[in-house]
């Protein structure tokens, strides 16, 4: 079996707050192999954002990384000293944001973002330039030429996206993390950009860690998907065994909730009751315990660990 | 809306915690105490003239030594204080009330208006403060009340912009729209609702406007242009130090010294009072 | 960007032309008449008879503004009274100095503003951040006037570090600037506080962006993340404040010139005001508020070319 691209093992990370230590992150364990695209779908506060900043190591100074750690194609990410991580960023691994209107930076011309992060490389300007170019035509960009003298302000939301994911592909990194990159955009855009996103990868062939809360966009275009719930992956597996025949009762709930599911019409959109426990004093047991109505004893005393086999999932009662 | 005594104990709990704000009040404080009981605390007269003992270091008997005329440099200090305390209050409290009007017509009024009181506060703007001082003062002849005149009307533009700003954002807001809404009249809405929310920045840009009042009082005495001799003000004692400097330095220090202090105390206070209240400014204001 | 050069051009043309006409307004406001209030009591009446045909003060109001606007356009700004050479001549005699007094003192807290801002921002908390920030608060508000009696005393007179008087020898670059060295640090001392605590600000407000977050996640070096992405942005506030902090410089200038003795704008202005030299201080306050008025045009010209967020709108702030 080869080494997957990203392997995090037994990942755990803390937030030093005000109010005490907050576990943002409990055991994590993810893999992805190389040319496969994961999802993680959760709600916000899931985790999912620390989980990025901790895979690039652009974490807040207040966070502590607790236990584990992150491989990818063999090393140990959390052992790179900052030159050696830096290398890794926007070479190997790249990254699309979530927010298109404010992660490109507004002073500078898009051609001047898209050479700069060219550095490492030593061909010409003119070559970067080419090769800009050449990226978004593949983006679906109209006029790329023109594009490139531009400036963030004067491109829609959609097309700033689009500049965000040429910008990622450029140096066709082994492992490309989306963090919502259409959650910000609307629907008829959503499809546009997961189709080209889809197509992309065909062509560059590269891992996709994607994150979003949109499941139908996971369906669409993830291989396999793990579901989060309060800095704990509480289930994970092909696409279509979690979709269809989902084992951890949260998942279950999460897909009910779906408002692509509705079979009925009816004035209020189902939810799941309750509310998200508190992550400096977490409860003893199954963190997902107080909103799920399957618990039994043990839920109480023992936290769930996931269980083996390519549909995992962290529960004591689920059955198989 | 918090009680008065509530605002105040906010005030003082916060610069508890801040030792530079709590100097700086307490700076502030024994400044306007001497000031004002300077009839009390100056061991001489300040117009006293003792010419033998002219341009003495300091003494037992002159703690400050004495100028050019041998009269106490402390006492004439602490006479000076009242000139630089009628100046702030009667130019500041001018300059703000007015500045506050003009400000509110200016954001809350028609366009047509607010545009014509922008281009005058812009003009008054363009001047080089102290050289359009020295004009006025060449025309009308060098007086305390041309000083203070002066100061009024180049500071209103610089108040009247804040309250415009704070105006402006406040008008969109929804509260006010609300009002409005119900029919309140142009005068309510400005008197109850935007007044109490501009109260705070303008508190504080006051304070921070103290010093340099007081110093451009200073600087005009110091040019022969303020105070009137004999009278005693900061700058008019720089002023005599300047001209004896080499004979002794004591009037110099001794002028320069309260100025010092007043622009740390209130600077310090003020930046104190900014951050106190700065962050209540967002919660009340909503998204800024 | 050109249509955003030509609105703002406009629009300071308007402000001058507005301050300008005030000046005027306020020679013919004085109580008595207006040959007095020019040439000043002192003046004969030959003197004022001659000034007053000449000027025609005796016409209507609205030709008399139209012949000093005539006049302005052509460079007269009238006859010294004294002496009885050329006002302009005069006044452009002596602005060289205090445009260098000024240039030095804001090029001087630029440079070491600028920096220590930055630095401040990176190592946030630090003990340089600490020091910075109390120091300048201090230090900004004094006026610059008695920070120029204190260096006199102590670097000029007692320790003789510095000379005292004068701009130095004709000619001879390093005696001038040895002779400037005290001034423009009496004016641009406290400007080197108020630089560094706007850029810390400002720096510390645009790290937090998302932006920059998106440029390390490329893997940009960090210096040109902080050089060329994030200072790039936090310097604009200072470029405004640049423009604006001119105004108060000239003033400033004023008591750095009477001081120190030195030859400038304002040490003439300050003579003509005291010696009721009015054609002067009227020519003295209009080229200054002339020069002032096209340094903040060039401030937010300068200020639009590099941020193009700017150049959009005709929006005044």
């Amino acid at each position: 079996m080869a080494t997957p691209v990203l392997d995090i093992r037994d990942l755990s990370v803390d937030y030093q707050t005000d109010r005490g230590v907050l576990h943002a992150l409990r055991h994590i364990n993810l893999q992805i192999e190389a040319g496969r695209i994961v999802g993680i779908v959760g709600e916000s506060g899931c985790g999912k954002s620390t989980l990025i900043s901790t895979i690039i190591r652009l974490l807040a100074p207040n966070a502590t990384i607790a236990a584990g750690a992150v491989h990818f194609k063999g090393r140990n990410l959390l052992d790179l000293d900052p030159d050696g991580m830096r290398a890794l960023r926007g070479n190997e691994i790249s990254m699309v944001f979530q927010d298109p209107m404010t992660s490109l930076n507004p002073v500078l011309s898009i051609g001047r973002q898209m050479t700069d992060i060219q550095y490492r490389d030593a061909s010409s300007k003119a070559e970067k330039r080419a090769r800009a170019i050449r990226l978004l035509e593949r983006v679906g960009l109209p006029d790329p030429a023109e594009q490139l003298r531009r400036y963030p302000h004067h491109l829609s939301g959609g097309m700033r996206q689009r500049v965000a994911i040429a910008m990622a592909l450029m140096t066709q990194p082994a492992l490309l993390i989306a963090d919502e990159p259409t959650t910000a955009l609307d629907a008829t855009l959503e499809v546009q950009i997961i189709e080209r996103l889809k197509q992309l990868q065909r062509d560059f062939g590269c891992a996709i860690l994607f994150i979003s809360h949109h499941l139908g966009v996971i369906a669409e275009l993830c291989d396999e998907v793990v579901v989060m719930y309060a800095g704990e992956l509480v289930e994970s597996g092909s696409t279509r065994d979690v979709f269809l025949s989902p084992r951890h009762p949260y998942t279950r709930k999460l897909l009910e909730c779906d408002p692509a599911r509705i079979q009925k019409a009816s004035r209020n959109l189902p939810v799941i009751a309750g509310k998200l426990p508190d992550l400096v004093d977490l409860p003893r047991g199954c963190v997902f315990r107080e909103r799920c109505d399957l618990a039994v004893d043990v839920c109480t005393r023992e936290q769930p660990r996931l269980d083996n086999g390519d549909h995992r999932a962290a529960c004591h009662v689920s059955g198989r | 809306m918090s009680s008065r005594s509530g605002f105040f104990a906010e005030i003082f709990a916060g610069l508890k915690k801040d030792p530079l704000g709590m100097t700086g009040l307490v700076i502030v404080v024994v400044l306007l105490l001497a000031s004002i009981f300077a009839a009390q605390l100056a061991p001489h007269d300040p117009l006293e003239v003792d010419v033998y003992n002219r341009l003495q270091s300091p003494t037992w008997q002159h703690w400050l030594g004495t100028d050019q005329l041998g009269r106490d440099v402390l006492s004439r200090v602490l006479f000076g204080g009242r000139v630089a305390l009628k100046v702030a209050l009667v130019a500041i409290s001018i300059s703000l009330s007015v500045g506050l009007l003009l400000g509110m017509l200016a954001g809350f009024g028609p366009a047509w208006l607010d545009r014509l009181l922008v281009i005058c506060f812009d003009t008054l703007r363009s001047f080089p403060t102290i050289m359009f001082a020295l004009a006025i003062v060449a025309l009308t002849g060098p007086s305390l009340n041309t000083v203070i005149g002066v100061i009024i009307i180049t500071s209103i533009p610089v108040y009247a912009r804040i309250v415009r700003t704070q105006t402006q954002a406040l008008r969109d807001e929804d509260f006010i729209l609300a009002e409005r809404a119900m029919g309140a009249s142009t005068a309510r809405i400005l008197g109850h609702h935007i007044l109490p929310n501009i109260a705070a920045p303008l508190l504080i840009l006051a304070s921070m406007d103290v010093p340099a009042v007081v110093g451009m009082e200073a600087g005009l005495s110091f040019l022969g242009l303020g105070v009137s001799p004999p009278t005693p003000s900061w700058g008019s004692i720089l002023n005599d130090g300047y001209s004896y400097l080499r004979n002794s330095p004591w009037p110099i220090l001794a002028g320069g010294l309260p100025l010092i202090l007043v622009t740390l105390g209130f600077t310090f206070f003020g930046e104190s009072l900014r951050d106190i209240l700065d962050p209540k400014l967002r919660k009340k204001g909503g998204s800024s | 960007m050109l249509s955003f050069i030509a609105r703002r051009g406009l629009l300071a043309l308007l402000i001058l032309f507005l301050a300008v006409s005030l000046l005027f307004a306020m020679i013919h406001m004085m109580p008595g008449d207006p040959a007095s209030v020019i040439l000043g009591p002192k003046a004969s009446p030959a003197l004022k008879a001659e000034l007053s045909q000449r000027m025609g003060l005796d016409q209507p109001l609205l030709v008399q503004l139209g012949r000093f606007y005539g006049d302005l356009a052509s460079g007269d700004l009238g006859v010294d009274v004294f002496s009885n050479r050329e006002v302009s001549e005069i006044v452009f005699e002596q602005f060289p100095y205090t445009l260098a007094l000024v240039m030095l003192a804001i090029g001087g807290a630029t440079l070491l503003g600028i920096p220590l801002g930055c630095f401040a921002a990176i190592k946030r908390n630090s003990l340089l951040d600490r020091i910075t920030a109390v120091m300048s608060v201090a230090v900004i508000a004094i006026p610059s006037f008695v920070v120029a009696l204190y260096l006199l005393l102590w670097l000029a007179v007692k320790w003789r570090w510095f000379p005292a008087m004068g701009a130095g020898e004709e000619g001879n670059i390093a005696d001038q600037l040895r002779h400037l060295v005290l001034p423009a640090i009496a004016l641009g001392l406290g400007w080197v506080g108020y630089i560094a605590r706007l850029v810390r600000a400002s720096m510390l407000e645009v790290m937090e962006e998302n932006h920059i977050r998106t440029a390390r996640a490329f893997g940009l070096p960090e210096r040109t993340v902080i050089l060329h992405y994030a200072l790039r942005i936090a310097i604009l506030p200072t470029v405004t404040i640049l423009g604006l902090g001119i105004g108060s410089m000239l003033s400033g200038a004023l008591f750095a010139e009477i001081v120190f003795s030195r030859p400038g704008i304002g040490k003439l202005l300050h003579e003509a005001v005291v010696t009721r030299n009015y054609p002067v201080v009227m020519g003295s306050v209009l080229v200054t508020t002339t020069f002032f008025v096209l340094c903040t045009l060039v401030s937010d010209i300068v200020n639009a070319a590099l941020d193009p967020r700017l150049r959009k709108s005709g929006r005044s702030s």
